[in-house]
């Protein structure tokens, strides 16, 4: 009976999709041979805020955990990173990748307490961990204290012998972050984690009904993204050079900015945040310059996108079509008479 | 015949309100129980007591002889407790097929593909596969009701806890859920349905229960049941529409 059945993941607008992304990414690949200094610069900014966002969008759309405390993990991978390099004389690259590894082990115990919050109060709770995150640094004199530290030059010769060499390094290292990001959550809701997570995003009391472990999934969920979280923060801050506790802990910059992306963009998709990351440096590049009126226009965006389009620009035009790029979804395809199937 | 539930005298309140009030009650394995009342006399509360979803102030629940009245909700439906909400909690972004994977994929571990033929099974036992790659929030009350039953078919139950899904059907409608209830019952599944359309319940049920004010007011035959004093004096009102 089961050979009647057949489960597919792709449909044609994906396949078409991700041949399409496919080639951007190849082009975006070869940007240190075609595109100038600046924008690659740019460009690494545009990644890293991709991947964060995926990273909260993960976060918050799928495993209901609306932090407002995700700059902890960032400061946390960048300032490991510095103090790795610095002091224990780990090679840059490797620092990067134990920096996520510490922060997701952060993460653990930091989980255990703020789990203990629900709701709003979950979200204050990861501010004020992410608070104690800055003010501890802010004390460690060897990192600087308050005012932080700087890369030393030997070992930012350590990373690539000049520096164009280095700022293409760290270009593709943020696009294969990014892509890193894109393809955790695109594997995870692919996978039996994923049904569970989508479950517990829509229904949490449901889910537990079903037999989903919803404490045990969102605690995964919260560890990885922090572990990805600290990673690209990490290399944030390899990028920057510098380091300070304000700069590393900064809820506006990593969490406010990347909460309006994957509002704007679309919560609890993949496709969302990519939108939302371009509609965001769009709005940048024409408005950075009007001072004030810039906030005030992103945050009238946000509030009209939620009163309007709650679900986001990737919301509404997936309901509007039943569009879906990333295939993640499953379609039971039944071959053979629908008419003996009724029967 | 073997014990597949127990709940022995089980009470809640919240606050002064008694929701549950020293209930006890066992059901055989492979038995199907009806369970009549009025609103807010405590049967959904009753459900969540079993299924997990509230722990009781005092008593305690045996499911198979194991003592779970601190397990948790997850573990309960992994044991074999299926239930339906009342109140239809759908998994509105997915779709109702996904829905079915998520209950055969938890609640029953079972491998993928078995996972995938089952759920597509349920679809068809409960008259859903025409809808199965439509997203659960389009779907209307019914056939979310209908879903409800599904979801917790997929888990693969031995008692299914069904709480009000027969409403707002059509007599035809209504028809179908009693065979395709009374099928699931005949392949072993035992089944607690709440229900307020009495005739439907009767047609599958071995036993009734009346619960008022979270206590059991009657207990026994369907029938001699109905045609007590004291049901008779609740369901005035809705005996009409049952």
């Amino acid at each position: 009976m089961s050979e009647r059945y057949q489960v597919h993941r792709s449909t044609r607008a994906s396949r078409v999709a991700m041949s399409l992304f496919a080639l951007v990414v190849l082009a975006l690949a070869a940007a240190p041979w075609w595109a100038g200094r600046g924008d690659l610069r740019m460009l690494v900014e545009i990644f890293t805020y991709v991947g964060l966002a995926q990273m909260w969008g993960l976060l918050a759309g799928y495993g209901g955990l609306v932090s407002i405390g995700q700059q902890a993990f960032v400061g946390l991978g960048g300032y490991m990173l510095f103090a790795l390099a610095t002091f224990a004389g780990v090679p840059p690259l490797a620092a990067l990748l134990l920096a996520g590894l510490i922060a997701a082990l952060i993460a653990i115990p930091t989980a255990l307490v703020a789990f203990r919050l629900q709701g709003a109060y979950f979200a204050i709770g990861t501010w004020v961990i992410a608070e104690v995150f800055r003010l501890g640094f802010a004390q460690a004199s060897a990192l600087g204290g308050g005012s932080g530290m700087s890369l030393p030059a030997g070992i930012v010769r350590d990373i690539a012998a000049s520096a164009p060499a280095r700022e293409a390094l760290i270009y593709w290292l943020a696009l294969g972050l990014a892509l890193a990001a894109i393809g955790m959550v695109y594997l995870l809701l692919r996978s039996r984690w994923g049904l569970a997570m989508t479950a517990i995003r829509d229904s949490e009391p449901a889910s537990e009904s079903l037999g989903v472990e919803t404490w045990r999934t969102k605690f995964v969920v919260y560890v990885a993204t922090a572990g990805m979280t600290g990673l690209i923060g990490a290399l944030i801050f390899l990028q920057k050079l510098r380091i300070s506790p304000d700069a590393a802990f900064s809820v506006s910059d990593w969490t406010a900015l990347v909460i309006f992306i994957v509002v704007i963009g679309g919560i609890g998709s993949i496709e969302g945040p990519i939108i939302g990351t371009i509609v965001f440096f769009a709005l940048r590049e024409l408005a950075a310059d009007w001072g004030a009126w810039y906030m005030i226009l992103l945050g009238g965006i946000a509030v009209a996108t939620m009163l309007v389009a709650p679900r986001g620009i990737w919301g509404v035009i997936s309901e509007r079509w039943d569009l879906q790029l990333f295939p993640v979804r499953r379609r039971l395809v039944v071959t053979g008479a629908k008419a003996d199937a009724r029967a | 015949m073997q014990e597949i539930l127990k709940l022995d005298r089980v009470s809640k309140a919240y606050g002064s309100l008694t929701v549950t009030d020293d209930l006890s009650l066992s059901l055989g394995a492979g038995e199907a129980l009806g369970v009549i009342g009025p609103n807010g006399a405590g049967k959904s509360t009753m459900f969540n007591i079993i299924a997990g979803g509230v722990r009781p102030d005092k008593g305690q629940v045996y499911y198979r002889g194991t003592d779970v009245t601190g397990a948790k909700a997850a573990r309960r439906c992994r044991m074999g407790i299926g239930r339906s909400y009342q109140i239809p909690h759908p998994f509105a972004g997915m779709t109702v097929y996904e829905n079915l994977l998520v209950g055969a994929a938890f609640g029953d571990d079972m491998p993928r593909g078995e996972g995938f033929a089952h759920a597509a099974h349920v679809l068809e036992q409960t008259g859903l596969i025409d809808k199965a790659n439509v997203r659960a929030g389009t779907l209307t009350l019914l056939e979310r009701k209908r879903l409800e039953m599904a979801r917790a078919l997929a888990t693969r139950p031995k008692l299914l806890l069904l709480d009000e899904i027969a409403g707002g059907l059509t007599e035809h409608e209504c028809n179908d859920l009693v065979a395709t209830i009374k099928a699931i019952h005949a392949s072993g599944v035992s089944i607690i349905w709440i229900e307020h359309i009495v005739h439907a319940l009767l047609e599958v049920v071995d036993r009734l229960i009346v619960i008022n004010f979270g206590a059991k007011i009657a207990e026994g035959d369907p029938h001699e049941v109905m045609n007590s004093a004291e049901v008779r004096q609740i369901y005035m009102g809705l005996e009409a529409d049952g």
